[in-house]
């Protein structure tokens, strides 16, 4: 018996290891070309023989990378947290007033998040061009808002579906009006579930590529991914492996970060919306 | 503290359907209210209705002498106890009972002072700092108590209270509320679907079925003198038994049991009654006895039992058998079977007898036994209705006890 | 215990009523629900409005585009053709080529995604020993932004830097490796998310029902194909109906991987060229509304073939 739980353990460590070298191997890879230097640049190793934080040194006074990464933050924070305001008014209408068109904004919304977005380049490129809002701030914050709100609502309404209609009704009984209600009792329980919205809003906002690409022209709005696929090198047909690596760590690591210590409320948001159906 | 007035009540949903019919009740000051019936009997309606989170479709609500229909909760000045207990789960213990306090503006001092108060009188002081999610279901369920008492209002509202208690902790909690209740003398409407907390716990008892109130009247009362099989069958457990039988001229009654001859006041009520002659008998299982232990000269009938089942219970004995015969049919019984989620059918009339501890009956074998035909109720087959319901004036009703 | 009426009062309440309860019963209705109806008008007034704004509207513009010659390389050509556009692209082998590629990219990496996703899932529910490292690591493809992820792959696969690749190859410069270098980063970056919706499909299942299953005599692989996956059903649907229409939009990995080198283009990546690089609005308008259609069948087919639910649809749940 002993014998039988100490090898299912292994067998259970076994397990755990493969799934580690499945999501680490190629992050850990971009680490490592990051720390390379030119000369051992190609050598093909899976980690470096001599680790240097030239290629660091080297983008951090690009004003190219400086510039689209101050872009890649506000953009991403405007949009995120007036997304979570429009999604927040609109997900608890939803999850807990009767009014019509309900129905509709929930399956235009799902609409929304499947919609391919390349559908929308042409237009919004168009359009922006119309209304001087091409290659800047609020041309790309509004399509984000746009496509970040539909997940917004989702998570959000799960969440404030959650709390027991019972609250609401024992601090009616309890004197509170509706506004001390929402502000006392709805709004603090609802808290995590914005904050946990906040993240995979802001996910969403950062993993953008191809408004980026498309909606902009220069580095006034670039985003450090679309950024990324600019980087030139020495030559133009050769890209600048190291620093394009040191760039990938640099937006890819506070991300990682964020997500491994709020893991728990990040995967009850993933799955609040989708599962119940 | 106040008197309620029910006047009429009717709730109706906007889809037509009909959750409440011409409600009407009297509660006096300091009464403590039952209202018990099957799920969807409307009786959390009419709760709710009193608490003002539902409107009142016609009729009139008074607390205090004020018609308070569309006022809003927090202006009808009652205290609410729900069955999930609700408590605020980001506050503590004593920021949950003082919440009512600090939404009213009383200052900080005397919330403290009257939180402090109601968390001795509910044993709750060392949990005070404590979150609801720390607690153990009853200090919940006593939290959600102290909550509603701090605020001494008019009235306490307490949907089902208990039900989320295991049983034995129900009982506690059962002469716990009760004697809150007593000791602070404030006006309780109480809803449950236990019928023997609302046995214990009521002045009154309101029975309600499919929105229309049944009979209101104490529990003994209801319990001696049910007005109609769904009554009969829905106070005392074990419920009453139901067996069909049949008029015969001479104030005779041929049921499975044998016959029978009708007690007094029976028989004037069925010859007035004008019956059909098909009638269902009710029989409590604690009116049979071993007839072995009856002293010869009592007066009742005996017959004959194949006893199933014997269960001693120390104190007593209960006996479970099948008499040959149809099974008791009606409206009412048929309702019941659906609350409880009892769709069996027997091969007869199954039958519980509660016997002294001293019989001897044996599972497996046939046992002579008697009831006491003087407490049997007679139903009309037909309506349910009781032909003898008893002394109507006495006791039964203060406001529309009985249908229209 | 719930407010629902009885069945007998339902009945009795479909007779006539002449008491005029019902119009008061909807006199009062209307005056609580005229409040509740405007303000939660107002509250999704706001989200509604961008949604329209930047999604509804455009989709109509393109609409319109696609049915123009709009070539911003010629303005003065500009002229309503009907759908000559729609000939112009349905007629070209570039776009059958494209829509080949990504019917096949999404078709296969959703298959392995299910696959790979089913077992990760497994693994971070059943796992005995560090199930918290199991499920955070899980985490990290889902965090990390797919051009960086896109990158890695790309520079793994390249001749000489990369450690996967063998000397004197460079299998991104052919057709067949690719492509399926290409199905490695989608399903690398995408299982965590599948395994999360299953994951949270295999909590609801009661572990119960399983123990009962194995005392019936089942084992482990019966019982997963007996019990537990007709029970996860609509989490698998809901999880595969998402990737497949995020497949089908496959952009950022191709772009960074080949940048639709030997034909490895996804129907996004051809609309891209032409709308962005070909400045061609009308053929690409054309070929985002098929994109879009397309996408609107797939949906189609998966909701009226399995009947899946709209995920978040509101089942109500008030009183």
């Amino acid at each position: 018996m002993q014998t039988e739980t100490t090898n299912r353990k292994l067998m259970w460590w076994g397990v755990n290891v493969l799934v580690l070298l499945y999501a680490f191997v190629p992050v850990v890879w971009i680490i490592s070309l990051s720390l390379k230097d030119d000369a051992t640049l190609n050598d093909g190793n899976y980690l470096p023989v001599s680790p240097s934080g030239d290629n660091y040194a080297a983008i951090f006074t690009n004003p190219e990378f400086l510039r689209a990464l101050v872009n890649s933050i506000g953009i991403c924070a405007i949009a995120t947290f007036i997304a979570l305001v429009f999604g927040t008014m609109a997900a608890y209408a939803i999850a807990r007033l009767d009014f019509p068109g309900k129905a509709t904004i929930i399956a235009v919304s799902l609409l929304i998040s499947m919609f391919p977005q390349i559908a929308l380049v042409t237009p919004l490129f168009k359009i922006e061009t119309a209304l001087g809002l091409f290659d800047t701030w609020p041309g790309l914050i509004i399509p984000y808002i746009t496509f970040a709100l539909p997940l917004a609502i989702y998570t959000l309404s799960a969440f404030f579906r959650e709390i027991p209609w019972d609250l609401e009704k024992a601090a009616k009984m309890d004197g509170a009006t509706p506004f001390q209600a929402f502000r006392q009792v709805i709004t603090p329980l609802a808290m995590p579930g914005v904050f946990t919205t906040a993240i995979l809003v802001f996910i969403a906002c950062w993993n953008d590529f191809l408004f980026a690409l498309s909606l902009t022209s220069t580095s006034a709005a670039r985003t450090v991914p679309a950024a990324m696929s600019y980087f030139t090198g020495a030559t133009t047909f050769e890209k600048p492996t190291g620093p394009i690596a040191a760039a990938a760590v640099v937006i890819t690591i506070p991300l990682v970060i964020v997500v491994l210590l709020f893991q728990r409320r990040i995967v009850a948001g993933l799955t609040s919306g989708a599962v119940k159906g | 503290m106040a008197e309620i007035i029910l006047d009429n009540v009717v709730k109706r949903y906007p889809d037509g359907a009909l959750a409440v019919d011409n409600f009407n009740l009297d509660i006096a000051d300091g009464e403590f209210i039952i209202l018990v019936g099957p799920s969807g009997c409307g009786k959390s309606t009419t709760l709710n209705m009193v608490a003002g989170l539902e409107d009142i479709t016609a009729g009139k609500l008074i607390i205090d002498g004020q018609v308070v229909n569309d006022k809003a909760p927090k202006d009808r000045d009652i205290a609410m106890v729900f069955q999930s207990y609700a408590l605020y789960p980001h506050m503590s213990v004593g920021e949950n009972m003082g919440f009512p306090l600090k939404l009213a503006g009383v200052d900080k001092g005397t919330i403290q002072k009257k939180v402090g108060e109601a968390a001795e009188m509910l044993e709750l002081t060392q949990h005070l700092d404590r979150k609801p999610s720390n607690l153990s279901g009853g200090q919940r369920q006593r939290v959600a108590m102290g909550r509603a008492i701090v605020r001494q209002p008019k009235a306490f509202l307490m949907d089902e209270p208990l039900s989320n208690l295991d049983a034995k902790l129900r009982v506690q909690m059962r002469t716990q509320v009760s004697r809150i209740q007593k000791s602070l003398g404030t006006t309780t409407l109480y809803v449950t679907h236990d019928q023997t907390e609302a046995m214990t716990l009521g002045d009154r008892v309101v029975v309600m079925r499919g929105g229309i109130v049944q009979q209101v009247g104490s529990p003994a009362y209801l319990y001696a003198h049910p007005v109609n099989l769904f009554v009969a069958g829905f106070i005392g457990s074990p419920s009453m038994n139901f067996l069909p039988g049949q008029l015969r001229g001479n104030g005779m009654v041929t049921t499975a049991l044998g016959e029978m001859e009708l007690p007094d006041r029976c028989r004037q009520a069925v010859e007035r009654s004008k019956s059909s002659g098909n009638v269902i008998l009710g029989i409590r299982p604690e009116h049979f006895e071993d007839a072995s232990l009856v002293p010869g000269d009592k007066q009742g009938a005996t017959f004959d039992a194949p006893i199933d089942i014997v269960e001693a219970m120390g104190s007593d004995v209960f006996a479970y058998f099948l008499m040959k015969g149809e099974e008791a049919h009606s409206a009412d019984l048929d309702d019941l079977a659906k609350d409880t989620g009892n769709d069996l059918h027997a091969d007869g009339v199954p039958i519980t007898a509660r016997l002294d501890a001293a019989s001897h009956v044996q599972r497996g074998k046939t046992a002579r036994l008697w009831y006491d035909s003087s407490k049997v109720a007679v139903f009309d087959a037909e309506s349910g209705n009781n032909l003898a319901p008893g002394d109507e004036d006495v006791e039964s009703s203060s406001a529309g006890a009985h249908r229209a | 215990m719930t407010t629902t009426p009885t069945p007998a009062a339902a009945e009795q309440a479909t007779q006539p009523v002449d008491d005029g309860s019902l119009d008061i019963a909807r006199q009062r209705f209307t005056d609580a629900k005229k409040a509740e109806r405007k303000l939660g008008l107002l509250l999704v007034a706001p989200a509604v409005t961008v949604m329209l704004a930047v999604a509804a509207y455009p989709i109509l513009y393109a609409f319109w585009l696609s049915l123009n010659r709009a070539d911003l390389r010629r303005p003065n050509d500009n002229q309503f053709i009907w759908f000559e556009n729609y000939v112009t692209v349905l007629s070209s082998p570039i776009w059958w080529t494209a829509f080949g590629v990504t019917m096949f990219i999404t078709i296969v990496s959703a298959s392995l995604e299910l696959v790979f996703g089913m077992i990760l899932a497994v693994i971070m529910h059943r796992t005995i020993v560090g199930r918290g490292l199991v499920r955070t690591s899980a985490l990290v493809p889902y965090s990390i932004v797919t051009v960086v992820a896109a990158f890695s792959w790309r520079f793994a696969w390249t001749e000489d830097l990369g450690y996967l690749t063998p000397s004197g190859s460079a299998p991104l410069t052919e057709f067949w490796p690719s492509i399926w270098i290409i199905i490695l980063a989608e399903v690398w970056k995408t299982i965590p998310f599948m395994a999360l919706l299953l994951m949270a499909g295999l909590a609801l299942v009661p572990e119960d029902l399983l123990k009962a299953a194995s005392m019936d005599g089942a084992n482990a692989w019966k019982r997963f194909w007996a019990i537990t996956v007709p029970l996860i059903k609509p989490a698998i649907l809901v999880a595969l109906l998402f990737r497949t229409l995020d497949a089908f939009r496959v952009f950022d990995n191709i772009y960074i991987l080949t940048n639709g080198a030997n034909q490895t283009s996804s129907v996004s990546m051809v609309a891209y060229s032409n709308l962005i690089r070909g400045l061609n609005l009308g053929i690409g308008s054309t070929m985002a509304v098929l994109i879009f259609i397309t996408t609107g069948i797939i949906a189609f087919i998966f909701i009226k073939a399995f009947g899946a639910a709209a995920p978040g649809a509101d089942q109500g749940g008030r009183k």
